[in-house]
């Protein structure tokens, strides 16, 4: 089982992982933050919408949702079970 | 050609104005009272409009902001023999002015400075939730938390130490249940203690790092003992927000001293450019990062404790395995929207028959007493009946409501807009945009202008016009009476489903108007959609009933008062300047000719004099201001079915789509002889040979897509511009009439 850093896209549902990085700034930089998706944060992929888009996040007890154009720019720590 | 229709929207500023005198208002009656003044702040969803209703109950008065749709809720109650006085502040995730329920928090704690602030704080998610209490720390209000929800953390295996989070934190922490009232007497009493101790307010510094902790101390010195902002926020609180790039701040900087201002600005960028260089990130970023760092330092030390798998899946989950299931989600989405309005309609049929004869009932009063003449034929036709047909549908809205609400409180209408954003998005909108299109009448029921301010919400000024367009595209509470008038009359066998049918039809012109808007004159880039799912939750009754019970007040008095005036008005439009002398005395010639005729007949008599009078009528009111205006359009609106009569009915509808209905009644009722008439109105219009299935489905169609009534044209041109307000208007009645006219034409074809 090794450490891979991937995209928050491309995560699939169920899985699990460690904010890296927040790789935006502005409104939805700040958007993302506040809602607690920071660096060091342990996400878990809760589903995606009817259409794969957006997808729902399992964050500090809570539930966040957000597009997938927009979590592209969030990276992720998985441990790569492939 | 476009950049000057925007609003400099970006900047609340002129939420900040308008409320300076808003304020200063309700400042006097404050004073007077020497209450205790308490507010009520934290995250969306966190228990905040439960713990206000758990303690006000119905004593609060729901108002707006002046210019802005975020309700401005205040409450009364006394405890230990204490007045409070208590304001519930809309629900915000921080302090930045990311959204205008932001800024009004903001504003309200620095402007009105509370005797103590509630933070409510949802124990099942602490972290998240004390985001927004650090920057009350920050701030220095005098803060007391409400640990709300202790039994749904409890049921999750979590367990918080209130004690130690209150040590750490070094502000008193309440544990509450404010669904149950459970801990809120405990939490009131030490809010008491707090405001009647001199307590300063005392902002926390949190490091924020080398960089960022040098800067601020260099802003500070700069901006420390000139009156730069002092009154209103600690010194480090503005760098902080300098450091943010808070444009709300810095716009007040500009404001308060240039030349400072100018300085600091040069301060952040400085500091910016050079994290940028070294460590790839944006103080925003820093400063957030260093905020949840101090809350998880927090946490940490022992405030919480996992008593299991935190993993398991928690109630709300389950449910949302099923509600938004890729394949069953969209099904029980249109058959619970479906089930509302089966709910509405056939549940509410009896309390509306009820108004109906009781205002009937009034009009045979009135009727029965006072003697023939203008006073007589104003109340009947344009007090009673104007009202009345409004008044008669508040059973309707009410259930309306009461169902939305349900969906609301229950937190399923926030699945609604997660499975609806990809479609939203493909047309050019947010999923938030689902909640302005759904307030104006999205679920049959709202109203525009309510949805027009919702919109405020959306940050992108481009998804944010092309929403306000095309929101009063829906079919709003107002819209719903004609509507079910109409289809109730022509096509009563299949009245839910038609109703269904055109709130779907509402909802695809309205989607495809936002995505012609976005291609053609609001091109532009999509806004973040970061949104939270709140917990599903049984909604409480009295949650329901205060909510629904605003609601429908809020329509009764737009009824009592607009509608009134407008009634009388169109009343007056259709009764003057009357006949002239000359044609009053044909109709006196042709009478006195059939008494003559057919004195051996009198069955046939009567008939003639019926016809004679139903013409003198129809002779009348097409004489009249209205009738002129109506007949002046006829031309054009018969090629979409449209006589006089239903003309004017438009053009009362102008005011307020209500009133068309009242219209349509008055036209009908003075066009008749018979004034005892009881037939309902639909009755009416299906005798009429102007009328039929083809006429009624143009005449929705008109209905529903034509210019928005007056308040909402207004609304748009605040929240824009007037060019707006204008293109609105026409835009919609040339779609409309276009729409209608091809219904006609194809329709009269078979």
């Amino acid at each position: 089982m090794k450490i891979c850093e991937i995209n928050l896209r491309q995560m699939k549902e169920k899985q699990s992982g460690t904010i890296k990085a927040v790789k935006v700034g502005g409104e939805l930089g700040r958007r993302i933050r506040e809602m607690g998706l920071v660096p060091g944060t342990e996400i878990t992929i809760q589903g995606r919408a009817p259409l794969y888009d957006p997808v729902a996040l399992r964050v500090m007890g809570g539930t966040l949702t957000l597009r997938n154009n927009e979590a592209d720019h969030i990276v992720v720590e998985v441990s790569d079970e492939g | 050609m476009t950049a000057n229709l925007y609003p400099k929207s970006t900047s609340f500023g002129y939420v900040t104005k308008k409320m300076k005198s808003f304020y200063d208002a309700i400042k006097l009656n404050k004073m007077t009272k020497h209450s205790t003044r308490m507010a009520l702040a934290g995250n969306p969803n966190a228990g905040k409009t439960t713990l206000f209703n758990q303690l006000t109950g119905a004593r609060q008065h729901v108002g707006n902001y002046p210019g802005i749709t975020v309700d401005h809720k205040e409450g009364f109650f006394s405890h230990d023999s204490k007045d409070i006085s208590i304001t519930d502040l809309p629900g915000t995730y921080s302090l930045t002015a990311y959204s205008v329920e932001e800024v009004v928090t903001r504003d309200f704690l620095t402007s009105q400075k509370p005797d103590v602030v509630i933070n409510i704080v949802d124990a099942s998610n602490i972290e998240r939730n004390l985001y927004l209490t650090t920057q009350f720390l920050e701030m220095g209000v005098p803060l007391v938390i409400a640990l709300n929800m202790m039994d749904v953390a409890k049921d999750r295996g979590i367990e918080v130490r209130h004690e130690k989070l209150s040590e750490l934190l070094g502000i008193p922490v309440l544990p509450i249940i404010a669904r149950s009232g459970e801990g809120c007497d405990e939490l009131i009493s030490k809010a008491i203690e707090i405001a009647e101790s001199d307590f300063s307010w005392q902002p926390r510094d949190i490091s924020y790092g080398e960089d960022l902790d040098e800067s601020l101390l260099e802003i500070v010195r700069e901006i420390q003992g000139k009156p730069f902002l002092e009154a209103d926020y600690p010194p480090r609180f503005t760098a902080i927000k300098y450091l943010e790039h808070d444009d709300e701040m810095i716009r007040k900087g500009q404001v308060a001293d240039s030349g400072l201002a100018d300085k600091l600005e040069k301060i952040v960028s400085k500091v910016s450019d050079h994290l940028q260089k070294t460590t790839e990130a944006y103080p925003e970023a820093i400063i957030a990062d260093h905020r949840y760092g101090f809350i998880k330092s927090i946490v940490r030390q022992g405030v919480l404790a996992h008593k299991f798998d935190t993993d398991r899946l928690y109630t709300s989950d389950k449910i949302d395995k099923v509600l938004t299931n890729r394949l069953l989600g969209p099904v029980i989405m249109l058959a619970i929207l479906f089930g509302l309005y089966q709910f509405t309609f056939s549940w509410s049929e009896l309390p509306v028959s009820w108004m109906e004869g009781l205002f009937g009932w009034f009009g045979g009063v009135v009727e029965a007493t006072l003697p023939d003449g203008m006073l007589k034929s104003m109340i009947i036709s344009g007090v009673i009946d104007g009202v009345g047909g409004v008044l008669g549908f508040v059973p309707l809205i009410m259930f309306m409501f009461f169902g939305i609400a349900v969906l609301e409180d229950s937190g399923y209408l926030a699945r609604v807009a997660f499975m609806m954003d990809r479609v939203f998005h493909l047309f050019g909108l947010h999923g938030s945009s689902v909640m302005p299109f759904i307030v104006s009448g999205g679920i049959a029921g709202g109203c525009a202008v309510p949805g027009v301010m919702a919109t405020r919400t959306l940050r992108s000024p481009k998804e944010r016009m092309a929403t306000l367009l095309t929101v009063p595209f829906m079919n709003c509470g107002a819209k719903v009476p004609v509507l079910v008038l109409l289809i109730g009359a022509f096509f009563a066998e299949h009245k839910a489903l038609y109703m269904f049918l055109f709130t779907i039809l509402a909802w695809f012109v309205a989607l495809v108007a936002a995505k012609f808007l976005r291609m053609t004159v609001l091109r532009g880039e999509a806004t973040p959609f970061v949104m939270e799912l709140p917990p599903y939750r049984f909604p409480t009754l009295r949650g329901l009933f205060i909510h629904t019970w605003e609601r429908t007040w809020q329509y009764i008095k737009k009824a009592g008062t607009v509608i009134l005036g407008i009634s009388i008005l169109l009343w007056a439009l259709m009764t003057f300047p009357g006949l002239p002398q000359t044609s009053q005395d044909q109709f006196e010639t042709a009478r006195a000719q059939v008494t003559a005729n057919f004195s051996q007949q009198p069955d046939l008599l009567k008939t003639e004099l019926i016809r004679i009078s139903q013409e003198q009528s129809a002779a009348t009111l097409k004489n009249s201001i209205a009738g002129k205006i109506g007949s002046f359009f006829e031309p054009a609106s018969s090629l979409a079915g449209f006589d006089w009569r239903t003309n004017i009915a438009m053009l009362g509808g102008f005011a307020a789509k209500e009133v068309i209905i009242s219209t349509l009644g008055t036209v009908y009722s003075m066009g008749e002889v018979d004034a005892e008439d009881a037939g309902s109105l639909g009755d009416r219009l299906v005798k009429d040979p102007n009328w039929n299935r083809v006429v009624a489905v143009s005449a929705l169609i008109f209905i529903m897509f034509y210019a928005p009534c007056f308040v909402t044209v207004v609304c748009i041109a605040k929240e824009s511009s007037w060019n707006w307000a204008f293109f609105s208007m026409a835009f919609n009645t040339i779609f409309a009439f276009l729409g209608a006219v091809a219904v006609f034409q194809i329709g009269s074809l078979f």
